[in-house]
């Protein structure tokens, strides 16, 4: 009998040859298994509470940017219909303003951009929205690092990406949003 | 010399795999530890909008997460189709922020409390009523860093 024929072995020790086996199995379904979640964002800073009514600036209209987004997930930018894909050149030629055109932002650093939606504004445009406002002023940014440093804005020395954020300052005003077409 | 000599005489000596599930255990150990198991389960439904201008939030343990959207099939019948608010495992109520948000920072030494982020799963087809609620409440506990949690868009 095949059995019994191990018996008549001189060493009976395991084999331990399988052991690996086992171990790689496991270490793979863990591989599989594991999913590393990395978390992204879109990051911003909440302006503090205050109960205190805020007080109230006199702007000089060619320096606000306005976006309005309504419950139909529509955009109206400076009082006209414009399109999400739209939005990022018009905001960067708003706070640009190349051509210096009396109807756009003085300098960067004086351009305010306010943006205001709807309770029923989805989430998902309101996101892409900001999401574009960020990225006017992320490019204006890198523009402006590769004209006076000829380098990536990432790759700069950290003063130097602070004087360019100082420069081009991301300033963003958020209304309460008025109360229309939430759902229930 | 003597020693190299004897070893000649032997028949070919196999490379011992005795140490190898060590080895592989070891690996295995290495990703049990890493892998963080996500603790609460979900009963909103969270598909994050896409965005491309994205900031990776480092510290894990610095970061706590608000869920809002809407209850999962398996609890429509318990909380309805409203979209909802979840904090850790279970659905919550916007004054249950405050308390969340504190319950948090006591676990976070105290050096570190500044760097603390709020990261934000918001499904993208809730309105913005709730959202907006709830970013009043966690202006009103003065946690100012906010995330919009999102997922890189591809084209």
């Amino acid at each position: 009998m095949g059995k019994t024929s191990s018996r008549d072995r001189l060493s009976n020790e395991i084999n331990a040859g399988s052991m690996a086996d086992i171990a790689f199995l496991l270490l793979i379904f863990f591989l599989v298994t594991t999913t590393i979640d990395v978390d992204k964002g879109v990051l911003v800073k909440l302006p503090p509470w205050s109960t205190e009514p805020p007080e109230t600036m006199t702007l000089n209209e060619r320096n606000v940017f306005s976006v309005m987004v309504n419950a139909e997930n529509q955009l109206l930018v400076r009082g006209e219909l414009e399109k999400i894909e739209d939005l990022r050149e018009k905001a960067k030629e708003f706070i640009w303003n190349p051509n210096k055109r009396p109807d756009m932002a003085e300098k960067p650093t004086k351009a305010i951009i306010s943006l205001k939606n709807d309770r029923g504004t989805e989430y998902k445009t309101y996101v892409e929205v900001y999401n574009e406002l960020k990225a006017a002023y992320n490019e204006l940014r890198e523009e402006e690092a590769q004209r006076k440093y000829a380098k990536p804005y990432e790759y700069l020395a950290r003063d130097q990406q602070k004087e360019i954020r100082a420069r081009i300052p991301l300033v963003l005003s958020e209304a309460e949003p008025t109360n229309f077409g939430e759902e229930n | 010399m003597g020693k190299f000599q004897k070893k000649r005489g032997k028949t070919a000596p196999e490379v011992s795999t005795a140490s190898l599930p060590d080895i592989i255990f070891m690996l295995l150990f290495f990703f049990m530890v890493t892998t963080v198991l996500r603790d609460a389960t979900l009963k909103v439904n969270v598909v994050v909008p896409q965005a491309t201008e994205l900031t990776k939030l480092e510290k894990k343990s610095l970061v706590n997460y608000l869920h809002i959207g809407k209850p999962t099939a398996q609890w429509k019948e318990t909380y309805g189709t409203k979209p909802l608010l979840q904090l850790g495992d279970k659905i919550s109520k916007l004054t249950d922020i405050p308390l969340f948000l504190e319950q948090h920072k006591s676990s976070v030494p105290e050096t570190q409390r500044p760097g603390i982020n709020s990261s934000l799963k918001v499904d993208g087809k809730v309105t913005m009523g709730i959202v907006t609620d709830v970013k009043t409440e966690l202006r009103k506990a003065n946690q100012l860093k906010v995330n919009y949690s999102a997922k890189p868009r591809v084209d």
